[in-house]
């Protein structure tokens, strides 16, 4: 078995074990980067030379018996959203092409006081938004499952390169789904943790009432590995909470006794595909088969988070987007075709509205530009009681289906998607059909509670499908647990794609 | 409430972006169809539900108020389009 095959905790143990060197290791996923990226397209940007310095200075410390961090050793993508000092990072957009953060986000900064080896940035939709990865303006990604299909976004490139043994480990962010669902059609692990776990200092805004940054991995225990070194109070982001951060990986492999997991009636019903449903209907009953309980549970609220979605997600993107302005930083148009173009059509609108309107027209792709339109819409005057604060009222009810929800079962347990990854170009041009594809995820954002997506079986046509495990805030100790049980009873999670 | 194309070109300039004649056809007609699904809202009654804007219950949250180092101007100003060393530029404001 080749080295890049292994789980990033059996990589972490031979790194100690002095078996193995961090340049080593990041070499053989450079090289295979250089052997299979060409055709899946995961990474923006791959930073061999840095990797490779990052990787000896690691292994010299060891060497030198100095104390190393949790993540010694082991390279790590990032998703091209998180800010990283004095290197490029344009969030999937033009209007960001140019941008260097002047600071690095407090997840960044994490992985490298745990020593990690940074390998590069990954593809995503611009600024988040999509399910696809095929709003990214610079290229699409591909399944590494089957190339003709989409790898799921907003983090469609951390997953795939995962998937595709690319990274062993890699940062995404969930403001919908953005984690779960790539995960889950690239047949990787990933974890959404509760809304204030993980700092958000440091990545780009979409929807910040929303948005978690979260691991992906090819396992249960590397995830717990991963969330472990992100988690914790950052007195920079002042909705990050004040808690202890459990040692997940410490506790990963205990199972947990009495057990009872909720089902919801209304993801099995119309819809769903059917090769979907049986697989998390036979993942329900490995579940049983290793003593939890299974109770039917009602979230009545459920039909309605898409649209409760759709109405919260646009209105903070549209105030946070506000920002590029082409003043501050990041694209402008060119000034002399501002007064070009008012001189012909003869507008009083001024050069400075002109120069705003022009430069996010050039600069934002047609996605963000929808959701920055609704948002507009649903908060400009007469519309913001019938759509913003209804919907904030409706994301109290869901929120409330979720509490009566965890009084009565410990987990709730689901599909992640309705259907597995679909083509290229099938729902580009379908905004709604492109938005429903969240369906089950969305409303675990809206509630701020954590969700995991795991592999749990192929359909006939060799297509991953997800397994979603969803608990109460601040419980992901006992997800990370149950989804362990599930793993070391199946091997979905260690099958691969073949990839010439 | 159905959304017009009137309706489409004023937001646009709240938004600060511009559309073509092709533009606004295309954003209209999508903007129509998610409002009529997201209007799907107005089957609930939510008389008396709290809105809920937040999912954590954390209020003023504030820093200690102690001074520390700020990004200097010359760090702020790397990114800008333009600038002149010390303020971003910016087309003229004002009328001649």
């Amino acid at each position: 078995m080749s080295i890049i095959q292994k789980t990033a905790t059996e990589q972490l143990a031979l790194l100690q074990a002095g078996e193995l060197t961090s340049v080593e290791l990041t070499q053989a996923y450079l090289d295979r980067i250089e052997q299979v990226d060409g055709s899946i397209g995961a990474f923006l940007r791959v930073e061999s030379d840095s990797a490779l310095q990052q990787a000896a200075t690691i292994d010299a410390k060891r060497s030198a018996g100095d104390s190393l961090g949790k993540l010694a050793g082991l390279p790590v993508a990032i998703k091209d959203i998180l800010c990283t000092k004095d290197t490029p990072t344009t969030c999937g957009s033009r209007m960001l092409e140019h941008f260097q953060p002047p600071y690095n986000a407090t997840a960044v900064e994490k992985l490298l006081s745990a020593d990690a080896v940074i390998l590069g940035r990954t593809n995503m939709d611009e600024f988040a938004m999509g399910s696809s990865t095929e709003n990214s303006a610079y290229q699409t990604t591909q399944n590494p499952w089957d190339i003709t299909r989409i790898p799921g976004g907003s983090s469609g490139g951390a997953a795939a390169c995962v998937a595709a043994d690319m990274a062993p480990l890699s940062l995404g962010t969930d403001t919908g789904g953005s984690i779960r669902q790539p995960a889950a059609l690239c047949g990787c692990v990933g974890l959404k943790p509760t809304y204030g776990r993980v700092s958000r200092y440091g990545l780009i805004a979409f929807a910040s009432s929303l948005d978690q940054i979260g691991p992906l991995a090819r396992t249960v225990d590397d995830t717990a590995l991963l969330l472990e070194v992100l988690a914790g109070y950052d007195p920079l982001d002042s909705t990050s909470v004040n808690r202890e951060t459990p040692a997940y990986s410490q506790t990963v492999h205990q199972p947990l006794e009495g057990l009872t997991l909720g089902v919801v009636e209304q993801h099995f019903s119309e819809g769903i595909d059917a090769e979907v449903a049986t697989s998390v209907q036979q993942a329900i009953q490995v579940y049983q088969s290793l003593g939890a309980t299974i109770k039917s549970i009602e979230m009545p609220h459920a039909d309605y988070g898409i649209a409760t979605y759709y109405i919260i997600a646009p209105c903070e993107a549209s105030s946070n987007l506000a920002r590029y302005d082409g003043a501050h930083y990041g694209y402008r148009t060119d000034q002399a075709e501002v007064l070009a173009e008012l001189a012909e059509d003869g507008s009083d609108e001024g050069p400075l509205v002109r120069m705003y309107r022009k430069t996010r027209s050039e600069g934002f792709g047609s996605e963000v530009q929808r959701r920055i339109m609704l948002g507009t819409y649903a908060l400009s005057e007469g519309y913001y009681e019938a759509f913003y604060l209804k919907a904030l009222k409706v994301r109290r009810l869901i929120r409330q289906d979720y509490d009566r929800a965890f009084e009565q079962v410990d987990l709730i347990i689901g599909p992640v998607t309705a259907n597995p990854a679909f083509a290229k170009g099938e729902k580009t041009s379908d905004p709604m059909a492109m938005y429903l594809e969240d369906l089950y995820t969305v409303t675990a954002n809206l509630a701020g509670v954590a969700g995991i997506s795991l592999p749990c079986g192929f359909t006939s046509a060799g297509l991953p499908v997800g397994l979603q495990l969803q608990s109460a805030p601040f419980e992901e100790e006992k997800l990370l647990r149950a989804a362990q049980m599930y793993q070391s009873a199946t091997d979905f999670h260690s099958r691969r794609p073949e990839l010439s | 409430m159905s959304l017009t194309r009137q309706d489409v070109e004023k937001v646009a300039l709240l938004a600060r972006l511009k559309f073509d004649d092709e533009g606004l056809d295309k954003m209209t007609s999508h903007m129509v169809q998610i409002v009529e699904y997201v209007d799907k809202l107005s089957e609930l009654n939510t008389d008396d539900v709290e809105p809920m804007a937040h999912a954590l219950d954390v209020f003023n949250a504030l820093a200690e108020d102690e001074p520390r180092a700020s990004l200097p101007r010359e760090e702020a100003l790397r990114n800008a389009p333009k600038n002149d060393d010390e303020y971003f530029r910016v087309p003229a404001v004002l009328g001649e």
